[in-house]
C-alpha cells in the first residue's frame, strides 16, 4: 500500500476511531464520575443520542454538499427558525380552517419545506449571479432572514400544538424515534446522491477545480444554486422534525446552528476549500459531537466546559489533518 | 574584462524537479558594470536559473559566488541582503499603499513606540526616485501608477540595498517603446555605478540594444556565451534552437478534407483583432507567437470562455454562436487548455472520472451514474492513447505530465469533437512523452479531426503542423504552409516583421 493510500485510510477512519475512543472513555470514566446509575453505553441512551443529533445532523448533510462544492452557508440557523414559524403558524391560517389536525399536516410541512427552498434559492441566485463569495452572501442572509423571523412575531414565541403531529413524531420504529429515522434515511439519500449521481460527481469537480469544471461544460452557477436549494430544503426538514414535536418556536431558535453544522462537517473530514468530503463521515462527525456533549454531561461537566472541549478538539483535528496533508517537498511551483 | 572579479558567478548548477531536470550543470557569471543577457526558449530553464539566483530555489548541486566569495542563499531576503535583487515580471507591489511604503516595505524607518517615521521615509524614497528620474513623488498610491512606473517602484526597491547584481525578468513585456527607452536609461545608469545586470528577455532587438554579452540556455543546459558586439541574430538563434534545423517534415502530409472551422474577422477588445483563418478536417493548424500574442485568447473565445467583440465563427459552413463552453462542446469544439493542472483536470478525482466528466450526464442508468459505461469509455481511450496507469482508480494528480495530458485529450476525443484545440500540448512534459504527444496529434489529424495546436515552442509547431499561423500582438502576421516555413521567416513574423520585410507598428 502506498503512503498516500494509507494516509487516506487513516483519514477516512479517523472519525469512527474517535467515536470508539469517546465511547470507551465515557464508559470507563462514567463508572467513577457519573452521578447516575445508568451505564453510558445503554441502548436507550444511544437511541436517544441519535434522536438528539438529528436537528443539527440533517442540516450538516446539506452543509457537507455545500462545503464539498467549495461554498458555505451561514444562514441555516435563521432558515431553521423561519421554516418552523411557517409550519406552526400556517396551521392557524383561515384558508386551512376547514382541515382537521391530520389533514393540515401535509400543507404545513409543504409550506415549511418551500420556505426553506426559497430562502436557499435566494442565496444560490445571489451567489451565482453576482459572483460574491458565499460566505458574505449567506452572512448577509443570516442577518436578513433572522430579521424576518423577528418581524413575524416580534419577540414572542410562536405556538401551535397539534397532538396528531406530536404523536406522529414521537412514534418509533424498531426503537428508533421519528427524528432518528429521518436523519438516517436522509443521510443515506444524500450519500447516494453524492456518490452515485451526476450531480454528486459534478459537486466534487466544481469544488476541487472550478475552472476545470467550467471547461468540462458543467454549468457551475445553476449547479451551485441547486445545492443551496438542497440545504434550504434539508434545513426546513430538520425544522419540521424538531418543531412538530415541540410545537413552539422562539425567535432566537437555531442560532449558532450553522456553526455546529460546520463543526460536524469539518470533524468528518470535509475540507473548507472544497473538493473532498463524505456524507457518511459527516454523520460520524455529528454523532461524535453529540457523544461528547452527552458524555461530558454524564461525567458531570457543565455546558461551558463542553463547548471548550469541543472547540479544542476541533482545532486539534484540523492540525492533525494538516500534518497528514503536508506533501512531499520540492514540488515544482508553476 | 575577463580579469575582473564577477559580481556574481554560478558554477555547475543542477536543479531537478520530479520528472524534469530543469538545470543541468549551468554556469553563468555577470561582471560589475555589464549587462549580461540570458536567452532561451520557453522551458529552457531561464526562470529556474533566475529563481536560484534570487534564493527562491536551492540548487541540488553547484556553487554560487558573490565577488569571489562562495555563498548560500536560502531565501529571497537573504539574497537581497547579499546584494542580489530580482525585478519580477509580475510586479509584486501592495497596490493600496504609497510608493514610499512599497519601496521600504518590511524595513520601514521607525520612531519611538514602533510608529512609522513618515518624514524620513518620504525623504529617503524621494531621493531614490530622483536618482531614477521618476516623474512621480513618494507619496503617490501605487495603484494609480502606470505599469511602467510600477516597474520603476520595483527598481527603486532594489536600490534601497547596495545591490551588486540586479536581475530583470522580461522587464519590457508590458512597456511602450517610450517607456522602454526610460528603462534602458535606468539600466545604463545602474551599470555605470558598477552594478552587474542580468537581463532576461525573448526579444532579440532589445538584447542587441542593451546587452554586452549574451548567454544561451537550452533544455536546461548552458550552450555558450557570445559577445554582443561580435555576433548577430542568426548565430544567437542557432545557439538557442540548437540545430541546423531539420526542416524535413517528420510526418506525411495528410489529405485535407472539407473546412471544419472558419473564423472571420474575429476580434476581442484589446486582446486580438481581425483574426481570419480556416482549419480543414484532417489537418493540424499551428499557432505560433510570443506569450501574450493573443493565441490562447483566441482559443478561449472559440471555446466560449470569452465573448468576441466582433466577427463570426463558422462550423462546417454554418455560422454558430458560441456563448459558453457548454455551447462549444455541443457544437463539437473542444479545448485542451494551456494549464493542465489548473484548467484541465480535477486533480483530486480518479482517471476515469476525469475522462468522463463532460459526458457523465449521458452515462446514467436510472438516476445513477453507470459504472460500467464509464469504465468502458475509460478502457477504450486508455488503450487508444496508451495511457499508463495501474487502474482507473488512480488519482489523476499522481500520473506523469504526459499521461495527464493524454487523459485530457481522451476526455475530449470520447466526445467525438469536430475541432480539437490543444493549447501548449507538451508544457511541463518530459522529452520522451513529448514526441508521443506529437505523434498522437498527427494520428488524430489522420483520423479526420481538425486540430489546432498552439505552442510557444518552435520545434513543436514545425513538427506537428500542416500550416502555421504566426501571431504578433493580437494580429495574424503571416500564414505559412509546411513547405514555405523556415525558422527564420517564422521568427521574423512573430517579431512583427511582415512578409515584405517591414516592421509592423
Amino acid at each position: 500500500m502506498t503512503t498516500s493510500n494509507r494516509t487516506k485510510m487513516i483519514k477516512r477512519g479517523a472519525i469512527w476511531g474517535f467515536i470508539v475512543l469517546e465511547l470507551v472513555f465515557f464508559s470507563v470514566a462514567g463508572r467513577f464520575l457519573s452521578l447516575s446509575e445508568t451505564r453510558f453505553m445503554d441502548l436507550d441512551n444511544m437511541l436517544l443520542l441519535l434522536k438528539q443529533s438529528a436537528p443539527i445532523g440533517i442540516i450538516a448533510l446539506g452543509m457537507t454538499v455545500i462545503m464539498i462544492n467549495g461554498n458555505i452557508d451561514l444562514s441555516v440557523g435563521a432558515i431553521f427558525a423561519l421554516s418552523a414559524i411557517v409550519m406552526l403558524d400556517s396551521q392557524t391560517w383561515p384558508i386551512f380552517s376547514g382541515l382537521s389536525e391530520f389533514t393540515v399536516i401535509p400543507f404545513a410541512w409543504g409550506l415549511a419545506l418551500i420556505t426553506g427552498m426559497v430562502l436557499g434559492a435566494i442565496n444560490g441566485l445571489i451567489v451565482w449571479k453576482t459572483g460574491v463569495d458565499a460566505f458574505i452572501v449567506t452572512l448577509g442572509a443570516m442577518l436578513g432572514y433572522r430579521g424576518l423571523v423577528f418581524m413575524y412575531n416580534g419577540e414572542q414565541p410562536t405556538f401551535q400544538l397539534n397532538w396528531t403531529l406530536v404523536d406522529m413524531t414521537e412514534s418509533s420504529f424498531l426503537g428508533l424515534e421519528f427524528p432518528a429515522i429521518v436523519f438516517i434515511v436522509l443521510t443515506f439519500l444524500v450519500w447516494l446522491m453524492m456518490t452515485r449521481t451526476v450531480h454528486g460527481r459534478n459537486a466534487y469537480a466544481v469544488g476541487d477545480n472550478r475552472d476545470a469544471a467550467v471547461n468540462a461544460g458543467i454549468r457551475v452557477g445553476p449547479h451551485m444554486l441547486w445545492n443551496f436549494v438542497l440545504i434550504g430544503f434539508l434545513t426546513a426538514f430538520s425544522s419540521i422534525v424538531f418543531y412538530s414535536a415541540s410545537g413552539s418556536v422562539n425567535p432566537n431558535d437555531g442560532e449558532l446552528y450553522e456553526l455546529w453544522a460546520i463543526t460536524a462537517v469539518v470533524l468528518g473530514g470535509t475540507k473548507l476549500v472544497g473538493g473532498s468530503g463524505s456524507v457518511i463521515n459527516t454523520f460520524g462527525g455529528v454523532l461524535a459531537i453529540q457523544l461528547l456533549r452527552k458524555g461530558l454531561g454524564h461525567i458531570g461537566a457543565d455546558t461551558e466546559t463542553v463547548n471548550l472541549v469541543i472547540g479544542l478538539i476541533l482545532i486539534a483535528v484540523l492540525f492533525l489533518d494538516r500534518q497528514l496533508n503536508i506533501k512531499g517537498k520540492g514540488e515544482l511551483r508553476t | 574584462m575577463s580579469t575582473q572579479t564577477p559580481a556574481l558567478r554560478l558554477e555547475g548548477i543542477v536543479k531537478t524537479f520530479p520528472g524534469v531536470r530543469a538545470l543541468d550543470g549551468v554556469s553563468f557569471e555577470v561582471l560589475p558594470g555589464e549587462v549580461h543577457a540570458l536567452l532561451g526558449e520557453n522551458g529552457a530553464g531561464k526562470s529556474t536559473l533566475m529563481k536560484v539566483l534570487a534564493g527562491m530555489h536551492q540548487p541540488d548541486e553547484g556553487r554560487i559566488y558573490i565577488e569571489a566569495k562562495q555563498v548560500i542563499m536560502r531565501t529571497p531576503l537573504e539574497a537581497k541582503a547579499k546584494g542580489v535583487v530580482l525585478i519580477h515580471q509580475e510586479l509584486s507591489l501592495a497596490e493600496e499603499m504609497s510608493v514610499a511604503e512599497n519601496i521600504y516595505l518590511g524595513e520601514l524607518p521607525r520612531k519611538r513606540f514602533g510608529l512609522v517615521d513618515t518624514p524620513t521615509l518620504l525623504a529617503k524614497a524621494g531621493a531614490i526616485l530622483k536618482r531614477l528620474n521618476c516623474g512621480f513623488g513618494p507619496e503617490v498610491t501605487v495603484g494609480d501608477l502606470s505599469i511602467a512606473n510600477k516597474q520603476m517602484v520595483e527598481i527603486a526597491r532594489a536600490l534601497t540595498v547596495d545591490a551588486k547584481t540586479v536581475v530583470f525578468d522580461e522587464p519590457t513585456a508590458s512597456l511602450t517603446d517610450a517607456e522602454k527607452v526610460v528603462l534602458f536609461d535606468v539600466i545604463r545608469d545602474l551599470t555605470e555605478r558598477g552594478v552587474g545586470v542580468v537581463y532576461i528577455s525573448h526579444r532579440m532587438e532589445e538584447i542587441f540594444t542593451i546587452s554586452d554579452r549574451i548567454s544561451v540556455l537550452r533544455d536546461g543546459s548552458y550552450r555558450g556565451t557570445l559577445i554582443t558586439a561580435a555576433t548577430n541574430e542568426d548565430e544567437v538563434t542557432q545557439l538557442m534552437i540548437g540545430r541546423s534545423l531539420d526542416l524535413t517534415r517528420k510526418h506525411e502530409p495528410t489529405d485535407c478534407g472539407a473546412i471544419a472551422l472558419e473564423v472571420k474577422d474575429l476580434s476581442c477588445d484589446s486582446l486580438f483583432e481581425g483574426i481570419n483563418f480556416k482549419v480543414h478536417s484532417g489537418e493540424v493548424l499551428g499557432f505560433y507567437g510570443l506569450v501574450g500574442a493573443g493565441r490562447t485568447e483566441i482559443a478561449e473565445t472559440l471555446f466560449g470562455l470569452r465573448t468576441p467583440s466582433k466577427g463570426a465563427i463558422y462550423l462546417e459552413g454554418k455560422e454558430v454562436k458560441i456563448t459558453s463552453p457548454v455551447a462549444a462542446i455541443q457544437n463539437g469544439i473542444s479545448l485542451v487548455p494551456e494549464n493542465r493542472k489548473e484548467q484541465g483536470l480535477v486533480l483530486g478525482m480518479n482517471c476515469r472520472d476525469n475522462m468522463t466528466l463532460p459526458q457523465v450526464g449521458d452515462l446514467t442508468a436510472g438516476p445513477f451514474v453507470s459504472d460500467g459505461a464509464e469504465i468502458a469509455i475509460f478502457d477504450l481511450y486508455r488503450d487508444k492513447l496508451e495511457i499508463k496507469t495501474p487502474n482507473w482508480r488512480q488519482l489523476v494528480g499522481n500520473l506523469s505530465g504526459g499521461n495527464q495530458q493524454k487523459i485530457v485529450i481522451g476526455k475530449w476525443l470520447s466526445m467525438h469533437p469536430k475541432v480539437l484545440i490543444v493549447d501548449e500540448p507538451t508544457r511541463g512534459i518530459d522529452v520522451g512523452s513529448k514526441s508521443e504527444i506529437h505523434k498522437l496529434i498527427r494520428e488524430l489529424a489522420k483520423q479526420g479531426y481538425a486540430v489546432i495546436v498552439i505552442s510557444s515552442e518552435m520545434p513543436e509547431v514545425l513538427q506537428v503542423s500542416d500550416r502555421i499561423v504566426a501571431m504578433y500582438q493580437g494580429r495574424i502576421m503571416r500564414e505559412f504552409t509546411a513547405q514555405e516555413v523556415t525558422e527564420d521567416n517564422l521568427v521574423q513574423a512573430i517579431s512583427g516583421i511582415t512578409a515584405s520585410g517591414e516592421k509592423a507598428a
